[in-house]
């Protein structure tokens, strides 16, 4: 029976019934009894998981779950259970996915099964159900489906949905773990990621960046200032990945804040609160030390988030600042550290930890909150201990009688451990501050009458040491401490009084052979560690005082002689020949005086904290004191800071691209193949990035979002043009790597040139004709473009015959797309019909009125009623595409935005979409079907009927984005069919002008300083000097109202946002040798540093 | 980052295990009760503890270690605080955190540990989200879920999820629109012998119930926002009018958050709101001690001194106590030593003592100490720094909201040494 309760406890509590049952029934031995219980339980899971029941499929994979959490093994059930992972019931295949995770592993032949379920799923147009079945997938640790996990790694890293993005970046942690070798293909994948401005995957990237390849700093650069920007938004765990990875970049990026001292205190304070700008300025007043301002940059968006709720991240923050801030700044942790004081006991733990370590270099900072560190007797020991470190380190000359007394009331405490404790800490303070030591002194001699055995111990111990240190006039103490010799038991304070007795035989000549001649007495019974001691002792007398001790030396020695201890045998013969003259011991025995009685010096006592700022606070290592395994050292600064342009992001990206399945750029005319297609891009940005700073396409094509393909005409002009410039030495350098795509680079060239002229005397026209929804010129200007472009991509395809499937698809795409473009040109140029409100017409009173008063209810600060929302008095038009006539079966959908105020609710954006039907058959109820997220207001355009074939319609809605660029999803449906789509704004879109006099536009700006202002300087091109060119190139960006100027330097703008009403502010001022400072005041971050970055390049650019 | 996690109950078994990378056996956990053995007290367990492969992270809650096993470096933080947040949740989803209450839903905490944690790096924590994942189980909900089949898991990503304010879920409705708000404060106080005051400080936080439709954005100001020293918010707050205004400004997530911790700052004077006059002794030799302890209302600005319950770890000597209380009832644990004197409500005109003697072990000496007090009390209606709740506005939706301020102080770790 006894092996039957054994077997059945492996087989679990139900189990051990069943087979209880069994057994009373059942008269069989103990085998049957064994093996029916466990076969007979699996046979019943098994028949309920291969039933047709739902129910009891579910109630089965319950209690399997059960099984798993116990740490039972139920893997013989993997066959059943594998077969109900393409279940409809959704709580059925989650559990699915427990078993198969756990089980993958060990059962991979099996595991194989399931793959092409989670292949399917990937496709789903689900966005939950593509993210979760990456994560199965990646999660099955089964080496043979590594190239299908980097494929959908590579997928979903292009995914529309930023969850499915994050999850992809979960992803290449995963395969890293598990197959090393992809490491090169990975890396792109991160490179891609980290390019995502989705604050939902950038937590997880740094996660896999520092997991997969945390040398390659490199990747950061362009990143940096996007991940400052970011952070606040970042959910808290991403906060902390991301914050402990830019601590160590910025060591080794920037040069030490530290070096100046006290010098430059309060310029650097006041630099603190003020902006970028302000920095700059003082870089100009010849002092030594400037703060990169990227590195301001970081410290500036991580301070608020001290205030997180989250205790990791503020000891994040903090570890940032100890490591980062200049000096006078570090303060400002210790306000948030010691509020973490008041979490659970664990935080506290490690929390005081960080604390000792900072409190040792810095104890002026924590010197204010020490009472918060005062002991209560409900702490956890090893809270208390920690306590007692700090308050030590904290001690100093002003305030040590407040924390000796504060020491009395712990030494009496009741935890023995602590009070022991407490006594070093005493011993510490004597030694540290002069003043007290006497005071420190007398106070433990009391403590050696204690009753309490640990705490005599202690005290004699630490008495020992101050002797040492002081080693003049306490010869009563030691007389005293030989009185106690006698009550002492602990051999750690026997061995230390004897050595003092020893030490100092001199000054106690009467007490120490008598002590001496006690201990030959108890010689044998006494611990290892007191009997070396009493042999030193002896040979200490017997140098000093012969005549007295020579007899109960000779006899100690002869005792240690037959010890059983080797160390003391040792020992004994050791002294013998050093103190015992006879012929054999030669020269060493004059020194014997020497060497015994040499001067000590004393112990240092000193914290056990003291060197662990060797580890980054905060770390785990940090925590034990030792490297935990995957720590990263941080680098000291770097003497000279490398350069600081690395980080400057010149590349804009306002047109993306994320459809996984479309091909990617229409530049790309050039094969690809799949495999080289990352590095392919990198190239190009290596190249191109060189030759005209901005190239949207091959930037666009890296990371991006919107379903964009083709863009609008300018858009497409620039990034040609810039294309154009690159395109005789990029193309070609990257032609010869690749031989299929020689043949193919000729044509190429030739289209180029072909259309070099036209273009150039395009973009003029196109920006001065066009007028609030001049899509006339525009949209006569693409047509002609479209068409000579059609004209050449058909000419390489002709010309390019081995072109791979995936370049064929793009060719057949932008064919079609050309013919679309011609024919929309008709209704384009009727448009005006359709538009809502007129031409630059003032907008009605009723929308600007109501909006006003709403901005009014939003915001809370005063605003001036001279300030008025505004339509544009000038714009572009940029169109986007926002379904493809080849995706949309026919269907194809264009959109732009009017700029101007939504007729439908205040806070929408106004959107038009022009839908044309490119398919032989007429469509019908063209209309918005689901849209995510679900909280989207989207106000739709009212059901088209009927649209003909060849014809088109234009309709406006209006869309809240809440002031993100996050896009919006809905479905476009047709009768028969529903596509999903997005649209997703540019930041300047999301503006409404405003206009305002100079003074409240100062007044204004004067409210949003800080925090609220990001700042660059600029070098313009020489063509955007001039205030038309200047406004002609911020309107085009955003939606903005320009305000007048007294100064011919100073260009100012006003905008709000649609949703939330916030100011934004942007102003223009020019410097000399063409550089500009450009500046932008709001409230929103994020959105301002979005803006800065669109707003530079046609700055920039000619 | 966390590769496994093993919940270990008081009486040191293994209940539950949960693996997000490869399975670490669970001999593991051998190192953990080397260490539990180690310590005198179960709180005494180290939090960090190294093994020759891995490292242990633990916390105790409830009487159950929560022990995560980690593979390479950490923040240990990073850790902690994700494991506090998975008892939260659990305590959050069951009612109360407990081995009995684990293992009855073991798949929902399954499912649960699987949504928070992916790869070992978490996922969603965020309870608005996981309760649109993972549904609470309500004996409601299970008997419609057997009769109809359906489940408790969604089948959407929570729409929390993508949005901006991803601590709220979307579509929420309710007839009745209210908003309450707790302010609660702690005194945390070291007293000494004499009855002066060593250390006090008072720690507060908001606690929220918000039951609102809609979006609604909602702002809270303060009478004396100066007050607050050192704040710390739920991520909903906008940090930035706070700083500018002093002005609570945020979307509340649905139903019970913290919005706010704070910290009043220990340059104003916290006033104490009870003394305790004390006499404890023991005599040499004889193996008596006095007990006499005697409480009363001190700066309570016109509050009563409600739900008062002093505690004391009496020294080891002490075998029996034999205490007469002249309110409450008080009760004396020879195993631990725990003395807990439930006093109720202090009367001003008669104040509560509890007198007695007390009978230590024959021959045991003396003790160094006298124990010291704990006090636990509760005064409603007022906070003790003084802080009020100015207005309470609604934004962004059209219906009226019921809007409740509650006050409340508290003794948080309140000390006396005797």
């Amino acid at each position: 029976m006894s092996t039957i309760a054994l077997y059945n406890d492996q087989g679990g509590a139900e189990a051990a019934m069943e087979a209880g049952q069994e057994n009373s029934s059942s008269t069989g031995g103990a085998a049957f009894g064994l093996f029916s219980s466990d076969f007979k339980k699996n046979e019943d899971l098994k028949e309920m998981l291969e039933s047709n029941k739902e129910s009891l499929k579910l109630e089965a994979m319950k209690r399997v779950v059960g099984l798993i959490s116990k740490g039972k093994n139920a893997s013989e059930l993997f066959p059943a259970v594998v077969k109900n992972v393409a279940s409809k019931n959704i709580e059925l295949k989650k559990l699915v996915y427990v078993y198969l995770v756990r089980y993958a592993e060990e059962q991979q032949d099996l595991a194989l099964l399931s793959i092409s379920t989670f292949q399917r799923a990937l496709k789903d147009p689900n966005q939950f159900i593509r993210g979760s079945a990456l994560r199965v997938l990646s999660s099955i640790r089964v080496p043979i489906i590594v190239p299908i996990m980097m494929l959908a790694i590579k997928e979903a890293a292009a995914d529309l949905s930023p969850y499915v993005r994050k999850t992809s970046a979960h992803a290449i942690q995963k395969l890293y773990s598990l197959d090393p070798e992809q490491k090169e293909q990975l890396i792109e994948v991160i490179e891609k990621l980290l390019k995502d401005k989705s604050t939902l995957v950038a937590g997880s990237v740094v996660m896999a960046f520092e997991e997969v390849c945390p040398d390659r700093i490199d990747l950061i650069h362009k990143n940096y200032r996007k991940l400052c920007n970011l952070l606040v938004d970042v959910e808290e765990w991403g906060q902390v990945v991301i914050i402990s990875m830019l601590t160590r970049y910025a060591r080794t990026q920037f040069t030490s804040p530290w070096k100046e001292g006290a010098t430059f205190d309060e310029n650097n304070d006041k630099a603190f609160y003020d902006s970028d700008s302000e920095d700059k300025r003082d870089t100009t007043e010849a002092k030594p030390y400037t703060m990169d301002p990227d590195h301001r940059l970081l410290l500036r968006n991580t301070k608020p988030l001290l205030q997180s709720r989250n205790t990791a991240v503020v000891m994040c923050v903090a570890q940032l600042y100890w490591h980062l801030a200049p000096m006078q700044e570090v303060n400002i942790i210790t306000k948030s550290l010691v509020r973490l004081l008041r979490s659970h006991r664990e935080v506290q733990y490690i929390v005081l930890q960080n604390i000792a370590t900072m409190s040792i270099q810095r104890k002026g900072i924590f010197e204010p909150y020490m009472k918060s560190f005062y002991v209560r007797s409900t702490d956890a020991t090893h809270i208390k201990t920690l306590k007692l470190e700090i308050l030590t380190n904290l001690a100093n000359e002003a305030n040590i009688s407040t924390i000796l007394r504060e020491f009395q009331t712990y030494v009496k405490s009741q935890d023995k451990a602590f009070a022991a404790a407490t006594i070093q800490a005493i011993g510490r303070c004597a030694t540290n501050i002069t003043d007290v030591t006497d005071t420190c002194l007398s106070g433990l001699v009391l403590l050696l009458s204690n009753r309490d055995e640990t705490v005599v111990a202690e005290s004699v111990v630490v008495i020992k040491k101050l002797l040492q240190t002081q080693p003049t006039q306490h010869s009563e103490i030691i007389k005293h401490m030989a009185k106690l010799f006698d009550n002492i038991t602990v051999s750690m304070a026997r061995a230390s009084i004897l050595w003092l007795m020893g030490e100092y035989c001199d000054r106690v000549p009467k007490i120490a052979p008598d002590v001496l001649r006690k201990m030959a007495k108890t010689f044998t019974a006494e611990e290892d560690i007191v009997k070396l001691q009493t042999v030193n002792l002896a040979a200490k007398l017997y140098l000093t005082n012969s005549k007295q001790t020579k007899l109960l030396t000779q006899y100690i020695l002869n005792l240690g002689k037959y010890d059983q201890s080797y160390d003391i045998r040792d020992r004994t013969r050791f002294i013998r020949q050093l103190i015992v003259p006879n012929e054999k011991s030669g020269a060493l025995n004059k020194y014997a005086r020497r060497i015994l009685l040499a001067p000590k010096p004393a112990p240092v006592l000193e914290s056990s904290f003291k060197d662990r700022d060797r580890f980054q606070l905060g770390t785990l290592s940090h925590s034990l004191n030792t490297k935990a395994a995957g720590y990263q050292e941080l680098s000291d600064w770097p003497a000279v800071a490398p350069d600081q342009s690395v980080r400057n992001v010149e590349v804009i990206e306002p047109v993306q691209e994320w459809a996984p399945s479309v091909g990617k750029t229409k530049k790309s005319g050039k094969p690809k193949s799949a495999d080289k297609f990352y590095s392919d891009d990198e190239e190009e940005k290596k190249e191109e990035g060189s030759e005209s700073s901005k190239d949207s396409s091959s930037s666009s094509s890296s990371s991006s979002s919107s379903s964009e393909e083709s863009g609008s005409e300018s858009e497409e002009e620039s990034s040609e043009e810039s294309e154009k410039t690159s395109s005789d030495s990029g193309k070609s350098s990257s032609g010869s790597e690749k031989s299929s795509s020689e043949s193919e680079s000729e044509p190429k060239k030739k289209k180029k040139t072909k259309k070099a002229p036209q273009k150039k005397s395009k973009p003029p026209a196109a920006f001065s004709d066009s007028d609030e929804n001049g899509n006339g010129p525009v949209a006569q200007a693409s047509s002609s473009s479209a068409e000579s472009s059609s004209g050449s991509e058909t000419d390489s395809e002709d010309s390019d015959p081995p072109a791979t499937p995936q370049k064929k698809k793009k060719d057949v795409k932008s064919k079609p797309k050309a013919e679309v473009k011609s024919k929309v040109e008709v209704p384009l140029l009727d448009l005006v019909d359709f538009s809502p409100a007129p031409t630059n017409a003032p907008p009605s009173s009723v929308i600007s009125s109501s909006l006003i008063s709403d901005l009014e209810g939003l915001s809370l600060s005063n605003i001036s009623s001279t300030m008025q929302v505004t339509t544009p008095s000038f714009g572009p038009v940029k169109t986007y595409e926002l379904l493809h006539h080849m995706t949309g079966k026919g269907l194809s959908a264009k959109y732009h935005f009017p700029r101007q105020p939504c007729l439908y609710e205040p806070s929408m954006v106004a959107v038009q979409v022009i839908l044309t039907n490119g398919s032989d058959h007429s469509l019908e109820e063209i209309h918005i079907g689901e849209r995510s997220p679900a909280a989207l207001n989207i106000h739709c355009f009212n059901t088209i009927e009927r649209l003909e074939p060849e014809a088109s319609v234009t309709v406006s809605m209006g869309i809240d984005f809440s002031d993100s660029t996050q896009a919006a999803h809905f479905q476009l449906c047709t009768k028969e069919d529903q596509f999903s789509v997005s649209i997703q704004p540019a930041v300047g879109e999301l503006l409404m002008p405003s206009s305002m006099t100079e003074q409240d536009y100062s007044k204004e700006q004067g409210k949003l300083l800080g925090m609220n202002e990001t700042s660059a300087t600029i070098t313009m091109a020489t063509a955007n000097t001039s205030r038309l060119a200047i406004s002609k190139q911020v309107l085009s960006v955003c939606n903005v109202g320009e305000v007048p100027s007294s100064q011919n330097t100073v260009h100012r703008f006003a905008g709000r946002t649609v949703s939330s009403g916030a100011l934004v502010l942007v102003c223009l001022e020019l410097k000399e040798s063409s550089t500009a400072l450009l500046t932008i005041n709001t409230e929103k971050s994020v959105m301002a540093s979005m803006l800065l970055r669109d707003l530079k390049q046609p700055l920039v650019q000619a | 980052m966390i590769h496994s996690l093993f919940l270990i109950n008081s009486s040191g078994d293994i209940f539950l295990e949960k693996h997000w990378k490869s399975v670490v056996s669970r001999s593991v956990c051998d190192y953990f009760f080397e260490a539990q053995e180690r310590a005198t007290e179960p709180e005494n367990v180290p939090p960090v503890i190294p093994t020759p492969h891995h490292y242990l992270i633990s916390v105790l809650r409830h009487r159950i270690y929560f022990v995560a096993v980690i593979q390479s470096e950490v923040p240990p933080l990073f850790v902690i605080e994700f494991l506090h947040r998975v008892v939260d949740t659990f305590q959050d989803y069951f009612g109360v955190c407990t081995e009995a209450a684990i293992k009855d839903n073991v798949v929902v905490v399954y499912e649960l540990l699987e949504e928070m944690l992916d790869n070992g790096f978490p996922l969603a924590t965020e309870s608005n989200i996981l309760k649109e994942l993972i549904k609470p189980p309500t004996i409601l909900r299970t008997m419609v879920n057997t009769i109809t089949g359906s489940t408790n898991v969604g089948e959407q990503l929570p729409t929390g999820q993508l949005s901006v304010v991803p601590w709220r879920r979307t579509g929420v409705k309710y007839t009745n629109n209210e908003a309450y708000f707790d302010v609660v404060e702690e005194i945390d106080a070291i007293i000494d012998k004499s009855g002066s005051t060593i250390t006090a400080e008072i720690q507060g936080v908001i606690d929220a119930c918000v039951k609102l439709t809609g979006m609604p954005d909602l702002t809270l100001s303060f009478m004396n926002p100066r007050l607050l020293d050192d704040v710390s918010f739920h991520p909903c707050v906008r940090f930035k009018r706070w700083e500018a205004e002093r002005i609570l400004s945020f979307i509340p997530p649905d139903g019970n958050f913290r919005l706010l911790s704070y910290h009043v700052s220990s340059q104003n004077l916290v006033a104490i709101p009870v003394y305790v006059k004390h006499n404890i002794s023991f005599r040499e030799g004889s193996s008596q001690g006095r007990f006499d302890l005697t409480l009363g209302p001190k700066q309570t600005m016109g509050k009563s001194v409600e739900a008062v319950l002093v505690s004391s770890q009496l020294p080891r000597g002490v075998l029996t106590a034999n205490l007469n209380p002249s309110q409450g009832t008080y009760t004396f644990d020879p195993v631990t030593k725990m003395l807990t004197w439930d006093v109720g409500k202090i009367n001003p005109q008669k104040l509560p003592s509890l007198k007695g003697t007390m009978s230590l072990q024959a021959g045991a000496s003396k003790p160094d100490e006298n124990p010291s007090i704990n006090i636990q009390l509760k005064i409603q209606q007022m906070a003790i720094s003084g802080l009020k709740v100015n207005r309470l506005d609604m934004y962004g939706e059209k219906y009226k909201p019921f809007k409740g301020i509650k006050y409340m102080t508290k003794a948080g770790k309140f000390q006396v040494r005797t």
